[in-house]
């Protein structure tokens, strides 16, 4: 099953969400092509190769450099049709999942998003998605010879398979109508490890008394190379970022490590939460329902166990 | 202003999920269903544009069945003129949004939630943007009208950007766009009265089956560790878990 895959770039490389595609693309077992546009780091795209990529096509005019939705899907969709291709795999992203979803209505492909780990494809193609916001699972065939397929984070292992790739530039004529948005400006943090990414979340809640507090939560991040992330009353006062919020309508992150200091864990929160590979929970409030969705807890004043806890991980690591 | 809000009928948020027949369907039992909490965002924002506009118009859209009335009548309660319930289950994005575009045409701004909380494909708003041929922007989390022009704020990884886009439009909303809504007294009397349209639904060739539900292995009990025993955890997690 010959695959394409949108590969994502943030500062000119590869995401790691799209290396995860790309090797979810590998396992399908077939030819697999990476579509990289706008400008692009040319070591970055060689290394496509190594993760399974026969061929790259590199659509570097700098009107792609912003991710006008619209534009991608037109794009996208004439590189499926001309790699021939059987299935297009992106990971999700606020650029990618709607990417897809147009792709699908403009080639009639079946269309998953969500999915979290390889097809079952002993009778026809089904995929496993996650719903309920993480609570639950379904599977659903895909009948359509061609598909779309974007996968949640850790559907796949980034593996380097040692294959090396062909860069061929990709040229295409942009419509104007597609730039039916314009992206006047935006703000990102920089620096800092990006929150639905990281391998390791350090959360706060109500319990951290203010922002003020957060120092301490940003010297165990920065410890662990994680990310900080917040309950939702948290963002609600403007402690902290939008962006932060991990929840049912917040953030879904699905890290190696949450650790989560001064919440409650109501379900909301859990339902963001529940993706994680291990849970601690930090809360001098013995009966916090997050104790039972925890792998290891501590009952304990957040400002004495967080900085005992920085200094115990300088010791260890 | 003519304003289409879409929303689903929703497992309220706390609600533990279960299915029965052999996990093929869900089970309702004991579950409350509410406006998709996104989709409340979405029509919160629709009520202030309408207050702020005279002679805006509101029209809720449902796909489901009867079941989903009362999710309607509450929309409508809100403060929404009229609503349009598409009789069918709605079973996958693009059958849906297939048939809010069936019903979308004639509408300056299209909006829903950035994803319903059933299903979350989080892509039913960039679908009937393509089928109409219209721009599609989500999550957005500020949407100021001036004119024919829409000013956004999307919510992108680690951030946001600014978007613009002329009307007609379509937009999956998300928290802070608007404070969410709750019907008063007289809201609720006068939604009894409200015209709610049924309507059947297009013939849509879907190419996604579902074929069962599963629930996430149950997890392990908690291992308690005392507070001055940091080191034990830091150990725990790098031997015992494999994390750090």
């Amino acid at each position: 099953m010959s695959a394409l895959v949108f590969i994502e770039t943030s500062e000119g490389k590869a995401k790691k969400s799209s290396l995860e595609a790309l090797c979810y693309a590998k396992a399908l077992g077939g030819n697999v092509t990476a579509i990289v546009l706008g400008p692009a780091d040319a070591a970055s795209l060689q290394d496509l190769g190594k993760y399974g990529a026969s061929k790259v096509l590199h659509a570097a005019d700098s009107k792609l450099e912003k991710g006008v939705i619209q534009v991608y899907a037109s794009v996208i969709t004439k590189a499926f049709a001309d790699e021939n291709a059987d299935v297009l795999v992106l990971a999700n992203s606020s650029l990618a999942t709607p990417v897809a979803a147009k792709v699908a209505i403009k080639t009639g492909a079946s269309f998953a998003s969500n999915v979290v780990e390889l097809p079952d494809t002993t009778s026809g193609f089904k995929v496993k998605r996650s719903i309920y916001t993480g609570k639950a699972f379904c599977w659903q065939e895909l009948k359509n010879a061609k598909k779309v397929i974007a996968i949640k984070k850790n559907a796949a292992e980034v593996v380097e398979t040692g294959g090396s790739a062909t860069v061929t530039p990709y040229n295409v004529t942009l419509a104007d109508a597609d730039f039916n948005t314009t992206i006047l400006s935006s703000e990102k943090a920089t620096g800092d490890v990006l929150l639905p990414e990281a391998e390791i979340v350090v959360s706060g809640g109500r319990g951290m008394k203010g922002p003020e507090h957060w120092n301490i939560l940003e010297e165990l991040a920065k410890t662990l190379g994680a990310a900080t992330g917040c309950s939702k009353p948290v963002s609600d006062m403007n402690w902290r970022p939008h962006h932060e919020h991990v929840g049912q309508t917040g953030v879904k992150v699905a890290p190696q490590l949450y650790i989560a200091v001064g919440i409650s864990g109501a379900i909301q929160h859990l339902a963001g939460v529940n993706s994680s590979k291990c849970i601690v929970v930090i809360n001098k409030d013995p009966e916090a329902p997050f104790f039972k969705a925890a792998d290891y807890g501590i009952v304990g004043d957040a400002f004495d166990v967080v900085p005992k806890l920085t200094a115990a991980i300088k010791a260890a690591l | 202003m003519k304003i289409l809000v879409c929303i689903s009928h929703v497992p309220d948020t706390t609600s533990k999920i279960n299915f029965t027949d052999n996990s093929t369907k869900f089970d309702t039992a004991g579950v409350q269903f509410i406006i998709g909490p996104y989709d409340d965002y979405a029509l919160a924002r629709a009520i202030e544009l309408k207050e702020a506009n005279p002679g805006t118009t509101v029209t809720v859209l449902n796909v489901g069945q009867a079941d989903t009335e009362p999710t309607i009548r509450k929309a409508l309660a809100i403060g929404a003129d009229d609503a349009i319930r598409v009789n069918a289950e709605p079973t996958d994005s693009f059958f849906v949004a297939s048939q809010i575009a069936e019903h979308a045409k004639g509408y300056d701004l299209v909006l829903m939630g950035r994803e319903s909380i059933d299903y979350n494909s989080g892509v039913v708003h960039a679908m009937v943007g393509d089928l109409l041929g219209l721009p599609s922007v989500s999550p957005v989390m500020k949407l100021d009208v001036d004119g024919a022009k829409v000013k956004m704020t999307r919510e992108i990884e680690g951030g946001k950007e600014q978007v613009e886009a002329n009307l007609p439009l379509v937009a999956g909303c998300q928290e802070p766009i608007a404070e969410w809504k709750i019907p008063n007294m007289r809201g609720i009397m006068s939604a009894k009265t409200k015209p709610l349209k049924v309507v059947d639904a297009v013939s849509v060739t879907t190419s996604v089956a579902l074929s069962k539900f599963e629930l996430p292995a149950p997890k392990g009990a908690v291992k308690m560790i005392a507070a001055d025993a940091v080191a034990d955890l830091v150990a725990k997690l790098k031997n015992e878990a494999k994390v750090l």
